[in-house]
């Protein structure tokens, strides 16, 4: 689209919410190459939010909406949880509706707007927390994915229930200790990414949002895969640091010491077979745009 | 975007034209068909423009469920999928109806339990899914055979329910259900129940609107809240999420929600008076006691009046189609000249005789009961003596031990 459909009457444009007035002007919708480099440069599709200060799903937030791309043509699915307090301050489509049903909702959405638009791309983003993907909702998020359901499911993993205290979730380490874990969580963390791998997922990729270029990489991979070949999970670690004793600065720290090579989450990836194929047109395409765009730059610095 | 006016004269892909509901439901000529209520809700649903069905299999609501999945195979509806469970197909409902879909689907007794959660959500997000409930026991031991329990939980959700007693009743009702849920000052779910195994797996004679003829597209943009399509500006929906705050500003929202919930209930009654021609039957309103029942037992009130009349006791019957909205005006008025009034239920709990001792004045009048429940049949000879009972006339005993 671009920005046709949230133009604002100019008879109107003055009384309408400066923020509003900001989306209209400076938003990057229906810009291809949007990504996390517009951060600074262009009205976010989030701004202000209700999170702890310096929590790191704040930034996760900023990064992936910054690299949907397709924003105007993009519903996000959401649950109970930390997420459901930032989700109403988002400038695409989203719906909240119960705790642990999100994967359901997006498959119901995702088949309605197959049928009443089966010409244009209609993405749809699940983005939930850990308690919502592994524990109350597990099964839904498992059914869609061997229905092989085409939406992308993100998991917050922050390894506990953050917004109701800190309680043990099934992503929580073996040992911590938490509310409802008094001596420490008995059992192993819940390996989802692998579960995912064996419930049909053609992308996976279990890592931290420290890195912005990484995570608009990976949701750009997971959204495309999902809407040609079929269900994709990304399993982000976004560390409650209220929860963990951090302070509001150490998130990124945090993220750093957890993503090294010997730790849980160590940058780790699954790619199907015809996943891999699109990635590799998707990277043909994507070089011969920008040979283009060189040849078209050469032959302007000729023609001046 | 088109409105729905403007599909009227055009076809759909399978050849059936888009009508004017009211000629459809009216107008247009019927043909007796003898089916099983089962194959009626195939057949409305046939006629019904549906964009998405979702099935899961619990008896007595298995049939219809996949006869709409041979619908689908034909192309009569958008799309069509078995969910896991109850809980999620219910969800998966509710997705759809986000994005802008005609919603269908089918459940019963411990399934509808089992999904409890979404129906305030529905409401709540005002999605107008229309859902059929084959009521059948929720109790243990478990059981499969027809109860009505669990319409009383359906009843607190802010979902419109209505209660069919025959297969036509429910063939009409499935599609005249879509206009008066989608309308935009009403735009809710509805619950269409009936009693499980009597209404499905019964045949009957039905008469059916012509098959060529459908009802219009489901319009998303007619709904009073905005459509999860992107096809609307993505405004920041509020300021702050209400569930934050512990302030008056958040009470009064979720207050004044669940409040117009319930207004948008009373203002489906003035749409549901004309598709449906009231809220409830009459017939002999003057006699000193009259039947008040939903669902099969006003078949069986019909049957027990019947045989009270050969004996010259004359009885009057409400028959009360939709029990949200409440048709409490109605009920007290069809009652007024009554001294008995009996509420016989396929319940054990008597959730209908609640209702009307609730609504009449002097209810003192009302008598809840004859009931049955856990699958048993209500034969009219029980309905006929609890009557005779009241009078005072002497009955003979029905289930005297060693008689």
């Amino acid at each position: 689209m671009s920005k046709e459909r949230i133009k604002i009457a100019e008879e109107l444009f003055d009384i309408m919410p400066a923020e509003y007035q900001d989306l209209v002007k400076r938003a990057t919708y229906g810009n291809e190459q949007r990504g996390w480099k517009d951060i600074g440069n262009a009205k976010e599709l989030i701004e202000e939010h209700s999170l702890c200060a310096g929590c790191p799903e704040s930034m996760a937030f900023r990064y992936i909406l910054a690299s949907l791309p397709n924003p105007e043509d993009t519903v996000m699915v959401g649950s109970t949880g930390c997420t459901s307090l930032v989700f109403p301050h988002v400038a695409v489509h989203n719906i909240h509706s119960l705790f642990g049903n999100q994967n359901a909702i997006a498959s119901g959405l995702k088949r309605a707007l197959t049928v009443r638009f089966p010409d244009r791309h209609k993405d749809v983003v699940v983005l939930a927390g850990d308690g919502a993907t592994v524990d109350i909702g597990l099964d839904m998020t498992l059914q869609a994915w061997f229905r092989q359901e085409k939406f992308t499911t993100i998991c917050f993993d922050n390894e506990l229930y953050a917004n109701t205290g800190g309680q043990e979730s099934g992503l929580m380490q073996k040992g911590f200790v938490a509310k409802m874990a008094p001596v420490g969580k008995t059992f192993e963390k819940v390996r989802l990414p692998e579960i995912a791998r064996e419930s049909g997922c053609h992308y996976i990729v279990n890592c931290t949002v420290s890195k912005p270029n990484l995570i608009e990489k990976v949701i750009k991979n997971a959204i495309y895969i999902a809407r040609e070949i079929g269900p994709t999970y990304l399993q982000l670690y976004t560390p409650c640091i209220l929860e963990i004793g951090k302070n509001s600065m150490e998130g990124l720290q945090e993220m750093r010491d957890s993503e090294k090579p010997t730790e849980r989450f160590a940058y780790r990836e699954y790619v199907s077979e015809p996943a891999k194929e699109l990635l590799a047109e998707m990277a043909a395409k994507e070089k011969e745009r920008k040979a283009e765009a060189k040849r078209q730059l050469a032959s302007q610095t000729v023609t001046v | 975007m088109a409105t729905q006016a403007s599909f009227i004269g055009q076809k759909n892909k399978k050849g059936q034209v888009y009508t004017d509901p009211w000629h459809i439901m009216n107008e247009a000529p019927r043909t007796p068909s003898f089916f099983t209520g089962s194959e009626v809700i195939k057949e409305a649903v046939r006629r019904a423009s549906c964009d998405i069905m979702v099935a899961y299999p619990i008896t007595p609501q298995s049939e219809a469920a996949a006869l709409c999945g041979e619908l689908f195979a034909e192309g009569y509806i958008g799309d069509y999928f078995r969910g896991e469970s109850e809980f999620a197909v219910m969800s998966q409902c509710a997705g759809a109806a986000f994005g802008g879909a005609r919603v269908f689907t089918t459940t019963a007794g411990p399934g509808t339990m089992r999904a409890m959660e979404n129906f305030p959500m529905w409401a709540g997000a005002r999605l107008p899914i229309q859902m059929i409930v084959t009521c059948r026991g929720i109790n243990s031991p478990l059981s499969i055979q027809p109860d009505t329990l669990e319409i009383s939980y359906l009843m607190q959700t802010g979902m419109l329910v209505w209660h069919a007693e025959t297969a036509q009743d429910f063939y009409d009702w499935i599609l005249k259900g879509y206009m008066v849920s989608e309308e935009p000052d009403v735009h809710l779910p509805l619950a269409l129940c009936c009693d499980g195994f009597f209404v499905t797996h019964t045949k009957d004679m039905v008469d059916l609107t012509p098959v060529d003829m459908c009802l219009p597209p489901y319009d998303p943009y007619r709904s009073p809240v905005p459509c999860m399509d992107m096809e609307c500006p993505p405004v920041r929906m509020m300021r702050d999420p209400f569930v934050m705050k512990s302030n008056y500003i958040s009470y009064a929202t979720h207050a004044s929600w669940q409040q117009e919930v319930w207004a948008a209930v009373e203002r489906s009654r003035k749409h549901t008076i004309r598709w449906m021609d009231g809220l409830i039957d009459t017939e002999n309103t003057d006699a000193d006691v009259i039947v008040v029942a939903s669902g099969t037992a006003v078949s069986q009130s019909r049957e027990a009046i019947a045989i009270l009349e050969e004996e010259g006791i004359h009885v009057g019957l409400v028959k009360v189609k939709t029990l949200r909205p409440w048709p409490g005006e109605e009920i007290k008025e069809a009652t007024k000249h009554a001294k008995h009034i009996i509420v016989p239920e396929f319940n054990v709990t008597g959730w209908l005789a609640r209702e009307v001792s609730s609504t009449v004045p002097n209810n003192e009048r009302v008598h809840a009961g004859p009931r049955v429940c856990g699958g048993m049949t209500m034969p009219p000879e029980i309905i006929a003596a609890e009557i005779k009972t009241v009078l005072g006339v002497k009955a003979p005993s029905l289930a005297g031990r060693g008689g």
